[in-house]
């Protein structure tokens, strides 16, 4: 390992070749500013453009300042972050940047966990000493995403995550000077592109410019309606980073609390859709094992691998991207839309009510989740499966307007009979969730032995892309796994090759999966919290009494009373669905 | 010779780099030849974007035949067998004339596989650019050549390592290849001969603004600036008092009566508050207000910064702003000790070249006319009668017959008397448009 020797702010420091300055100096204790730069370990985004100038540092015998995100260490050299030059420069560039921005910080949905305001304090800026003209961009309201460009203080770590992470290729710098602006091709809006709504640019804004569209008061609209039932349903991801919208430590499960919370604010039932999780295994492990039997009789026609479908954005994203290959994803619909046919359906025939006097409200991690609930095969005469989708943080300002202490909630458990769930329904959260949950059912189902051991560690990490081979008594089955829809785009483009020797392909569309989704609360570049939140679902998984999806017995009972087998012909008229090529559909 | 004496040759002659840097060629491909990789690229710089510059044109449409040759030597040196050159669209007889030279070159052999059975192989593409100044910067150039948006990247990487589709690349401006045959033909010590110390050769410059003659120069490293606009330039137009020299484009700075008798070079220029840059002269003279000639500049580099970093995409908009108020007479001498905090910090804190130098225009006319500034602010006056915002027309009481001719040209009403008496011109109406004054016939209105 080659290393270098050099000093900041008159400490010495030993670091490897390569290293920047920046994160040498957090090594001695000196945490430099910055504002564009963001890095997630583990994750491949890193987004240092070194743009925005603010984490510039004053290096000996260099006549203008560097960028310490951007300039690596090398032999001998001095560094000053904090002379009075440097301290000046960084003040001004920032006064600058807050001189283009609109001061609406009060009424901001970013407000409080805004990168720039924090900086702003942090840095102690107190007047704007240069003023003048501000940028003005149209807004951009898609069924998702709201674009505020006004706010956009061109860091570039949307476009980063669009493209690099990604590789959706919807966001880039538009337009010269102090016109720049990251948008959409000719800047159209984004329901008019290729955008997945995967959300990532949301995530990952330091701003208010990216932020989802608020839904919370359609929910309350409908809540205060008497003629209304209103029932919610709760993704696996939400409870393991809800709590930290309300101080506590990301990876404190908070099942109990926020199911007390939900009720509280007026859900009439409170349920799971770690329930229409475990149906979701059902359909999609028995449609596994349909193609793998007729693939292994030398079905040469049977499409496989077979790829999971309940990631929104990942299915908005072979629409776009692959649509040649829109056959090979199961058919069935993702947890969130299974929950809101079955509401629909067999729940609403037992409160005995009308399904349009029925309404279903989910809170998912997810901002693609809004859109799938708007898709228009989703809904029966026009009365959607899933009326409103709110985000994890949506969640948490409705508990902040309902006046909760939520940190003192009870615990509550959910309604029966959607609120049931096995510890497979929970994993979906994470990557690697929904193929080990799949795992465990499928195996059973085709060796009609049970398993000896639940837990399928072999699936889990946080590798972009992870496979492993496991045994179903005797016939070996080729499992691969991809979070971020890069890491997907390079398993599909082997399969397009034939090069695939996969039976069946996990794919999420947001790195570590839901917990790491675009509703969720904002993570700041901190992989760690994401960390702990795949930690707290497997946590959540190992405490539950039932850990494989066809051992719920309410799923047995639905499938009983109402579906009759999976993958049959009611199943397939309500749980499952096709898709579309949507590559032609591009306007400009 | 081999690739190693051809480098020593042009490192000998004391070649810089053209294009504004003043990079020792040599030394640049000298870089380039150590780094091992399969595949390198030669590139020719020729987005050639300073106002009112045409060198690289004039060269690229009068012999396009010499860049060409250069950038073989340049692909032998280096090792590389591919070269491009990036031209701005809007120089349509230049692509011409280089699209025939090419398809001549390699005619003759010239250009492709196995040259003259020496197993080096060289061939060159054209490569073309919508005209932003920026792109000019050279990982800037790379990115608009391999289609990405036209912006820098921090250096280092130098594109010496990785350029062009991450490959070492060589990125050389037109003037610096075409001296670069000639240098091969007659020697390095007959090169290095003319000139400077430190900057040899000669040089191009673009003569344009207040003098009799212009148009490109060509003229010895080390002749003085007196030379050029005096001699050559034939002096100031009309008879009028020399003020100012704006060297380097858009980017150098304002140089002054005391800087006249300096030798033109690199160094001098620098030392001066200046720079070489492409070799752009604007000469000035007693008429022109330095407050509205770094405003001219600055309207250029916000029109032309890419955006990417915060202190050139906003703060050279609010450097404009700021002396589009002092030319308001909006500005007070606070206003001064900001423009000039700010101007340096852009300067400092900036990411590429343009950035970096588009403050001084700013800094240099500060410098070397501070006084004017400050008629601008305190007396809110413009001491060369440029800002009309500043300008008062009034009506010499005694010298006015009431003849009514003006109050009847005046576009607002500004204009008031009765007929045979003198008139008043209402400065809170008057928008300054000179009409009254065209139309006086005894001379009885002046400019204050």
């Amino acid at each position: 390992m080659d290393i270098v020797k050099l000093t900041i702010d008159n400490t010495p420091v030993v670091v490897e070749k390569g290293t920047t300055v920046l994160e040498a100096a957090k090594t001695v204790g000196v945490d430099i500013p910055t504002l564009c730069y963001m890095k997630l370990d583990d994750m491949e985004f890193e987004n240092k453009p070194g743009g925005c100038r603010v984490c510039v540092v004053e290096v000996e015998g260099r006549r203008n300042l560097a960028p310490s995100c951007k300039t690596e260490c090398e032999d001998g050299m001095v560094v000053n972050t904090h002379s009075v030059r440097v301290v000046n420069a960084r003040r001004t560039v920032m006064e600058l940047i807050l001189s283009d921005h609109p001061f609406e910080c009060l009424v901001c949905a970013k407000s409080g966990k805004c990168d720039l305001q924090s900086l702003a304090q942090d840095l102690g800026i107190r007047e704007i000493h240069y003023q003048g003209e501000k940028s003005h961009y149209k807004s951009d309201h898609s069924p998702a995403i709201i674009r505020e460009m006004d706010k956009c203080i061109m860091c570039r770590r949307c476009e980063t995550a669009c493209n690099d992470v990604q590789t959706v290729g919807t966001l880039s710098a538009i337009y010269r000077g102090f016109n720049s602006v990251v948008a959409p091709a000719f800047e159209m809006d984004l329901d008019h592109t290729n955008c997945t709504f995967c959300g990532q640019c949301v995530a990952v804004c330091p701003t208010g410019a990216l932020i989802e569209r608020d839904h919370t008061w359609k929910v309350m609209d409908a809540i205060i309606d008497p003629k209304k039932t209103v029932i919610v349903q709760t993704a696996p991801a939400v409870r393991a980073a809800l709590g930290e919208e309300f101080g506590l430590e990301p990876g404190t499960l908070v099942t109990g609390k926020m199911v007390s919370a939900l009720r509280k604010i007026g859900f009439d039932y409170v349920f799971d859709t770690d329930f229409a999780a475990d149906l979701t295994i059902l359909e999609e492990g028995t449609e596994l094992l349909g193609r793998l039997s007729k693939f292994l009789a030398g079905d040469k026609e049977v499409k496989l691998p077979i790829l999971t479908s309940c990631c929104p954005a990942w299915v908005n994203f072979f629409e776009h991207h692959f649509p040649e290959m829109k056959e090979i994803p199961s058919t069935a619909k993702s947890p969130q839309q299974m929950f809101g046919a079955i509401a629909k359906t067999y729940f609403a025939d037992q409160l005995k009510i009308k399904r349009e006097d029925l309404v279903v409200v989910s809170v998912m991690p997810c901002l693609a989740k809004k859109y799938e609930a708007s898709r228009d095969e989703f809904a029966v005469n026009g009365d959607p499966d899933v009326n409103i989708s709110i985000t994890t943080r949506e969640l948490a300002q409705m508990i902040k307007n309902a006046n909760l202490k939520f940190t003192e909630l009870p615990d509550d458990d959910f309604d029966r009979p959607m609120g049931e769930s096995t510890g497979a329904g929970v994993i979906f959260g994470t990557t690697g969730g929904v193929i080990e949950a799949a795992v465990r059912t499928a195996y059973e189902l085709h060796t009609g032995k049970e398993l000896d051991r639940v837990d399928f560690k072999e699936l889990r990490g946080m590798e972009g892309i992870r496979s492993a081979t496991l045994d179903f008594d005797g016939l070996p089955i080729n499992i691969g796994i991809a979070h971020g829809l890069g890491n997907a785009r390079k398993l599909l483009e082997d399969i397009k090759a034939g090069k695939s020797q996969f039976h069946a392909i996990e794919i999420m569309a947001c790195p570590g999966g839901c917990i790491g989704g675009g509703g969720q609360p904002y993570h700041h570049g901190d992989v760690t919290v994401l960390k702990k939140r795949q930690k707290a679902i497997y946590e959540e998984d190992a405490g539950k009494t039932i850990r494989k999806s066809h051992e719920n017995p309410y799923i047995k009972k639905l499938y009983e009373e109402f579906l009759g087998e999976p993958c049959g012909h009611k199943s397939h008229e309500l749980l499952h669905t096709s898709y579309f090529d949507k590559k032609k559909k591009i306007e400009i | 010779m081999t690739p190693e004496e051809v480098i020593d040759e042009i490192k000998r002659s004391g070649l810089r780099g053209r294009g504004g840097g003043g990079f020792p060629t040599g030394l640049k491909w000298e870089l380039t030849r150590k780094v091992k990789a399969e595949q390198k690229y030669v590139v020719c710089n020729a987005d050639e974007g300073d106002p009112g510059a045409f060198m690289d044109r004039s060269i690229l449409e009068g012999d396009p035949h010499t860049v060409l040759e250069a950038m073989a030597i340049n692909g032998y040196c280096t090792e590389a067998s591919k070269g491009l050159i990036y031209i701005r669209a809007e120089y349509p007889l230049a692509i011409e004339r280089l699209k025939i030279a090419i398809d001549q070159a390699r005619e003759y052999g010239l250009l492709g596989d196995d040259i003259f059975g020496t197993g080096f192989s060289f061939d060159i593409e054209l490569r073309y650019g919508a005209g932003a100044f920026v792109c000019g910067e050279e990982t800037a150039l790379i990115h608009s050549m391999e289609g990405l948006r036209g912006e820098p990247t921090v250096k280092p990487p130098f594109p010496s390592e990785s350029g062009y589709k991450g490959a070492p690349t060589n990125v050389n401006n037109v003037e610096t290849y075409a001296s670069v045959p000639v240098i091969l033909l007659k020697g390095a010590d007959w090169f290095s001969s003319i000139g400077t110390e430190k900057s040899k050769g000669t040089k191009v410059f673009a003569l344009a603004g207040k003098v009799n003659n212009v148009g490109l120069v060509e003229v010895p490293m080390g002749t003085t600036l007196r030379e050029v606009i005096f001699d050559i330039g034939g002096g100031i137009k009309g008879g009028k008092k020399f003020k100012a020299v704006q060297t380097g484009g858009p980017s150098g700075g304002c140089l002054t009566e005391k800087h006249l008798d300096i030798p033109i070079d690199y160094d001098n220029l620098i030392a001066s508050g200046s720079m070489m840059g492409s070799g752009g002269m604007i000469v000035m003279d007693e008429d022109d207000c330095m407050v509205s000639v770094a405003k001219f500049y600055l309207d250029f580099t916000v029109e032309e910064s890419c955006g990417k970093c915060a202190p050139c995409r906003i703060g050279n908009k609010r450097l404009y702003e700021m002396l589009d108020t002092i030319t308001q007479g909006k500005g007070t001498v606070e206003d001064l000790s900001k423009l000039r905090n700010l101007a340096n910090v852009i300067k400092d804190t900036s990411l590429c070249g343009l950035g970096q130098t588009s403050p001084n225009p700013v800094l240099s006319t500060m410098d070397n006319f501070y006084d004017e500034y400050l008629a601008h602010v305190k007396d809110h006056k413009c001491p060369s009668g440029q800002c009309k915002a500043l300008m008062s027309y009034i009506i010499k009481e005694d010298a006015c017959v009431g003849c009514t001719l003006c109050a009847r040209v005046c576009p607002v009403d500004a204009i008031s008397g009765e007929k045979k008496m003198p008139h008043v011109i209402d400065q809170s109406i008057c928008i300054k448009c000179g009409a009254c004054f065209e139309k006086c016939k005894f001379d009885a209105i002046f400019i204050e």
